[in-house]
């Protein structure tokens, strides 16, 4: 069956999303728990966006990943898988006890993105800036077909730091990738601390909006916000970049804000202090 | 002889299919002068797409073209493509079978005046050792041809190797071209030189000068590197009392020692090795580099004696 992008979100619609997202932010730490690997800061901090992006706004078909009207989505920054597969076996891509295998052998549920092995996952990533140029080719070869769908992928802060993606942002312009709109997750965190320690990268919308695009920046766990935002994006004549602000980690106290924990296991306690906190509220 | 360049058989190539394959396109990251594209960019301007100097991001722009179902061709030097561009060839397109031809001109010392910085000697190794690359390395303007058009017709990675010069035209490589099949070019039973690329007219002589002499020199020819014709150099090491390989390549990672490795493993004998020995080109003309670096019929007589 086809799941159609909608355009308005109704009151019943941001309830059932805000549900889902807390279901898959426990999804995200039992696959991390179960797995003693993988990135559970990251997946927390996009958990609305993907969310919002596969169950309000694209449209798509679960049991038909190669149907050609779908919108695709590539996750960029490719250490956040938890999120992605919670997502994708949710919309019925694929069963959700496969989350229990993800980092084990012989799963097709690899720790960065494989693209030929993993039902919906639109591109191979997890080496930083490789996603986003790759979804570049994909959105202007739709453009030049003169084909309706999207293109949406998201890019970490600290990976917009890699030349490539400022390679890709001056390709997007050239073609006037208007099928094209690219969130970048501002948590300001990244492996070793504080992006602006590491490598600054404020002010970060001039940038973009001197390399050609059209820059919108929003709450990026505000379900409403990335709603409308992305539907006034859609109406542009150039590539797209919402600066979604976010908080690494967002859901669970310790984990909030936190670059320890990009990439840690959280020990049992703390993984059910997590889960208690994310079903009851912090 | 006749001379031709073997980047204008890529080139050449890519015009002749171009109706037969509407879907293939050619991207470039400007060195299209260089390597021909510009050629195919005048006669099918909305198929050729220049990236600028960017090959990174080209060869990830290509490889999500594939996933639309295009067939791209990216074009630069050599060097850049495996080196510059190195963890995008790697993990956005070997790791992931990407459908994209990544065909490299100005590979190996030929190249000549634009010295070590611009002459790809490391290649081979570098993209031999990624999984899933398949590998072409044609050895004159015509097999260059038939290379090409056999790297669009099959699904999957491959890496095209091809100079910058006029390079012999051998007629013996001409007709067919099937991946993963060697070319046996003459006949023998003492030594066997194997060659690739360019080479191979330097592998022709030196057997024509070890005849006169009274040898049996067979030569086999490697246009395809990888997967490499296990059973041509198999044959070689039981037929014949040694092997000799020249490659226009480091002697580390390249033909040389990926005929050693099979050999070895299977049947030992011995192998010697004609190539660029672990050390970076210069600038100069490309006949007076091949003298200096020791790659040519006389440099493959030597080894073939140090066995007999
Ligand atoms: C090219 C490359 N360099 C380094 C890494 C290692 N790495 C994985 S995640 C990460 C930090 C990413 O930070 P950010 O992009 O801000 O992601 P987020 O904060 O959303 O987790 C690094 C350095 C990588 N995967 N790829
Ligand atoms: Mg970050």
């Amino acid at each position: 069956m086809v799941i159609e992008g909608k355009k308005e979100l109704s009151p019943a619609n941001l309830e059932d999303l805000k549900n889902l997202c807390k279901q898959v932010r426990k999804q995200i730490i039992n696959m991390v728990y179960q797995a003693s690997s993988g990135h559970i800061g990251g997946s927390l901090g996009s958990t609305e966006l993907i969310v919002t992006l596969y169950n309000h706004l694209m449209t798509h078909h679960p049991e038909n990943p190669d149907w050609d009207k779908r919108d695709r989505f590539v996750l960029s920054k490719g250490h956040c898988t938890p999120v992605l597969y919670a997502v994708l076996a949710n919309c019925g891509y694929f069963p959700k006890e496969d989350l229990s295998t993800f980092r084990r052998p012989g799963s097709h549920l690899q720790g960065h993105p494989y693209q030929p092995k993993t039902p919906g996952v639109e591109a191979t990533t997890g080496s930083l800036g490789i996603g986003f140029s790759t979804i570049l080719g994909m959105a202007l070869t739709a453009k030049n077909r003169g084909q309706k769908h999207y293109y949406y992928v998201i890019c970490g802060d600290g990976e917009i730091q890699e030349g490539q993606i400022w390679e890709g942002a001056m390709f997007a312009n050239k073609y006037k990738l208007d099928n094209l709109i690219a969130f970048v997750d501002r948590n300001y965190l990244q492996t070793d601390g504080n992006s602006e320690d590491i490598m600054p990268l404020d002010p970060l919308a001039p940038k973009w909006e001197s390399f050609g695009w059209k820059v919108y920046e929003i709450n990026g766990h505000d379900i409403q916000e990335i709603v409308s935002t992305v539907i006034s994006a859609k109406n542009s004549d150039r590539p797209v970049m919402i600066i979604a602000n976010t908080i690494k980690g967002k859901g669970v106290s310790f984990m909030e804000n936190a670059f320890g924990w990009h990439g840690a296991v959280p020990s049992k306690e703390d993984a059910d202090k997590a889960l208690k906190e994310l079903e009851n509220g912090i | 002889m006749e001379y031709k360049q073997t980047r204008q058989g890529y080139v050449d190539a890519l015009i002749e299919m171009a109706e037969e394959l509407p879907e293939m396109v050619v991207l470039d990251a400007d060195v299209g002068k260089a390597t021909l594209t510009l050629q195919f960019a005048k006669l099918f301007p909305e198929r050729f797409f220049n990236c600028g100097i960017q090959e990174q991001n080209m060869l990830c722009v290509a490889a999500g073209m594939s996933l639309e179902g295009k067939i791209p061709f990216a074009s630069t030097f050599g060097v850049f493509a495996t080196c510059r561009a190195g963890d995008q060839l790697r993990n956005g397109i070997a790791y992931p079978k990407a459908n994209v031809k990544v065909a490299v001109t100005h590979c190996g010392i030929t190249v000549g005046g634009d010295g070590a910085s611009h002459q790809s000697n490391e290649d081979i190794a570098i993209t031999r050792s990624f999984p899933n690359m398949t590998i072409l390395v044609p050895g004159d303007y015509e097999e260059a041809k038939l290379a090409t058009k056999a790297a669009a017709r099959m699904n999957g990675p491959v890496y095209l190797r091809l100079g910058r010069d006029k390079y012999p035209v051998i007629s013996e490589l001409h007709g067919s071209f099937i991946i993963g099949k060697s070319k046996l070019l003459y006949p023998g039973t003492d030594i066997t030189i194997i060659t690739t690329g360019i080479m191979v007219s330097e592998a022709i002589k030196a057997r024509e000068l070890l005849s006169e002499e009274g040898f049996s020199i067979r030569v086999v020819h490697m246009g395809t590197i990888k997967p490499i014709d296990e059973v041509a150099i198999l044959k070689a090491a039981k037929e014949t009392k040694g092997i000799v390989t020249i490659e226009e390549h480091s002697i580390v990672g390249g033909l040389g020692e990926a005929v050693a490795g099979i050999v070895a493993e299977n049947h030992p004998c011995p192998v010697r090795r004609v190539g660029m020995r672990d050390i970076f080109g210069e600038s100069g003309q490309a006949q007076e580099l091949l003298d200096k670096f020791g790659m040519r019929a006389k440099n493959i007589i030597e080894e073939v004696k140090k066995i007999l």
